[in-house]
């Protein structure tokens, strides 16, 4: 769906590219993470992809089409465009935010009204309560489910988000990031989404660029990149805990050797829990096993610790062995 | 004295209301043709960095000249009569409105104009749309200021043959006639007052509903 390939983007008065012959493929319908310390090149990157940065080289294929040759206006209007400070329209209703890029493509009145309740309700919040209220009227959640929204209004099939849950606090953020991943993979939208919060990117991401000094340093998974980070800079990026995260991903039910249960009684996890749940109540218990129950309670079958560690490697665990450098990041 | 002043009004009713007139007509020209100039002038120079500092310092200090200096200078360029009147009215409403214009297209939150560029807004769209909206209050608090200035100051217009109601302040100066001094003075200051109280309301009314104090 999106294809950089040697895409390079300088800044008068700085010494190194921002963005250095980055090549990276977005397949239709994923969530691609850009991640890295601030001055990465990540921003920038994303920034490209709707012109709103104009590269100095490389190319951009959208869609199959080099947007390089398309008219910068009218290819914005075509991909969905969400930033941290949401950017409402303080002067418009929320209805009138929503509605932007429609009446900006000329839709008629009624087709317009339409998706913008449809959208209000996909975002959860009552069409017949907030069309007529006013950006100064809603919280830092509300307002940037109406900026996803107002993204969402002329059904792109891209969108681009630049920290989009980075100004809220922690609560609203870990439910907003729930929510938007629902609504989003529902929709089947190809997303590029920019941050720099390691957690909100595993969590969010099909796949995670991790980027620095303008230069790619990783692109794969996120469970693959926190079993086998590339290098030094990746696995401290990631994190000492990388194998509790890894595990965190992985369901419970993967690791099962017994569909009976032979462990000792006692110790059990719900059956969509994760890896990280089942060895959290092991630690928690004591126990070198736990049963998986469904909502029945009934026994689905037993974890082994000794199992885990195993299976663990076997699905390409590289904790202990050397480090995979990506083969296009030999340059200087 | 107030009732001579009212008898001096009554037997002078046409020559009154023909100068009223003058004075009206003077200001909102002035008023037009300064803020046709200074808005567009205003949002042009707010994207623009050096070229904008010269013209904004360039009106501060035009904003500190005093009405009577304006008009003296006009007079020996210029001449006496109405257009001279109309030109150095102008010159003293284009330093508000411009300063405004300009402050409040800068003020706007370069986060809702990144939104707007980013959703496929034009140039043009963006402060048509965006900019224009937003900043529309703080451009109408210059035009106030101004309109306010034009009308005071339309009163010293009479120095340079302006007409207007200075031209009773000037005469009743010049004889001595108190009743016909007031009969400039007081409509004059009336007018002034007046305008600055039809401005605000209209600067009310034109402020966008989201951006209206609770």
């Amino acid at each position: 769906m999106i294809d950089l390939d040697a895409l390079t983007k300088s800044f008068p008065g700085s010494p190194r590219p921002a963005v250095d012959r980055l090549t990276l493929t977005i397949p239709a319908g994923e969530v691609c993470v850009l991640i890295g310390p601030s001055g990465c090149g990540k921003t920038t990157t994303m920034r490209m992809i709707n012109r709103m940065i104009e590269p100095d080289a490389g190319t951009i294929m959208v869609g199959g089409r080099n947007i390089l040759h398309v008219d910068p206006v009218e290819l914005r209007r075509s991909i969905g465009y969400v930033i941290q400070q949401v950017g409402l329209f303080p002067h418009w209703s929320i209805a009138e935010n929503i509605a932007t890029v429609p009446r900006l493509l000329g839709w008629d009145a009624k087709r317009t009204g339409a998706r913008v309740d449809e959208l209000l309700s996909l975002v959860g919040m009552e069409p017949a309560q907030y069309r007529q209220r006013f950006p100064r009227e809603l919280s830092g959640g509300q307002k940037q489910r109406v900026g996803v929204a107002r993204a969402l209004a002329a059904d792109p099939p891209v969108m681009l988000m630049d920290e989009p849950f980075g100004a809220l606090d922690p609560i609203t953020r870990t439910r907003l990031q729930a929510e938007f991943l629902r609504i989003l993979r529902g929709l089947k939208k190809t997303i590029v989404f920019v941050t720099h919060d390691i957690d909100e990117a595993i969590k969010m991401g099909d796949r995670m660029a991790i980027m620095k000094n303008g230069e790619l340093v990783q692109y794969d998974t996120p469970e693959a990149i926190l079993a086998r980070p590339a290098d030094a800079f990746v696995d401290e990026f990631v994190g000492s805990d990388r194998a509790l995260k890894r595990l965190a991903l992985i369901p419970a039910a993967d690791f099962v050797i017994d569909p009976v249960g032979s462990g000792k009684p006692g110790a059990s996890v719900a059956a969509d829990a994760s890896a990280r749940d089942a060895l959290s109540a092991m630690l928690a218990t004591d126990a070198d096993s736990v049963t998986l129950i469904d909502e029945n309670g009934a026994a689905r079958g037993t974890i082994t610790l000794a199992a885990m560690r195993a299976r663990l490697i076997a699905r390409g665990d590289g904790s202990a062995s050397e480090p995979r450098p990506l083969s296009n990041n030999q340059g200087p | 004295m107030f009732i001579e002043a009212w008898e001096y009004l009554a037997g002078h009713q046409a020559q009154f209301l023909a100068a009223l007139w003058r004075h009206v007509a003077l200001s909102a020209s002035a008023l037009a043709i300064a803020a046709a100039i200074a808005v567009p002038l205003g949002v042009r120079l707010a994207d623009k960095g050096g070229s904008a500092l010269v013209a904004i310092n360039a009106a501060n200090i035009g904003r500190t000249l005093p009405s009577l200096a304006v008009l003296a200078l006009v007079m020996p360029i210029m001449g006496t009569g109405f257009a001279p009147s109309l030109f150095a009215l102008t010159l003293l409403a284009l330093p508000p409105i411009l300063i405004n214009t300009h402050t409040a297209i800068r003020q706007v939150d370069p986060d809702i104009v990144d939104a707007a560029r980013g959703m496929g807004m034009t140039a043009l769209e963006i402060v048509r749309k965006v900019e224009l909206p937003i900043a529309l209050p703080v451009i109408f608090a210059g035009i106030r200021t101004a309109a306010v200035q034009v009308v005071s100051g339309a009163v010293l217009a009479a120095y340079i043959g302006g007409g207007g109601l200075g031209d009773f302040i000037t005469a009743g100066i010049a004889m001595m006639a108190l009743p016909q001094l007031l009969v400039g003075a007081i409509p004059a200051t009336l007018l002034s007052l007046g305008t600055d109280a039809l401005f605000a309301s209209i600067q009310r009314a034109l402020t966008p509903a989201g951006l209206r104090a609770r």
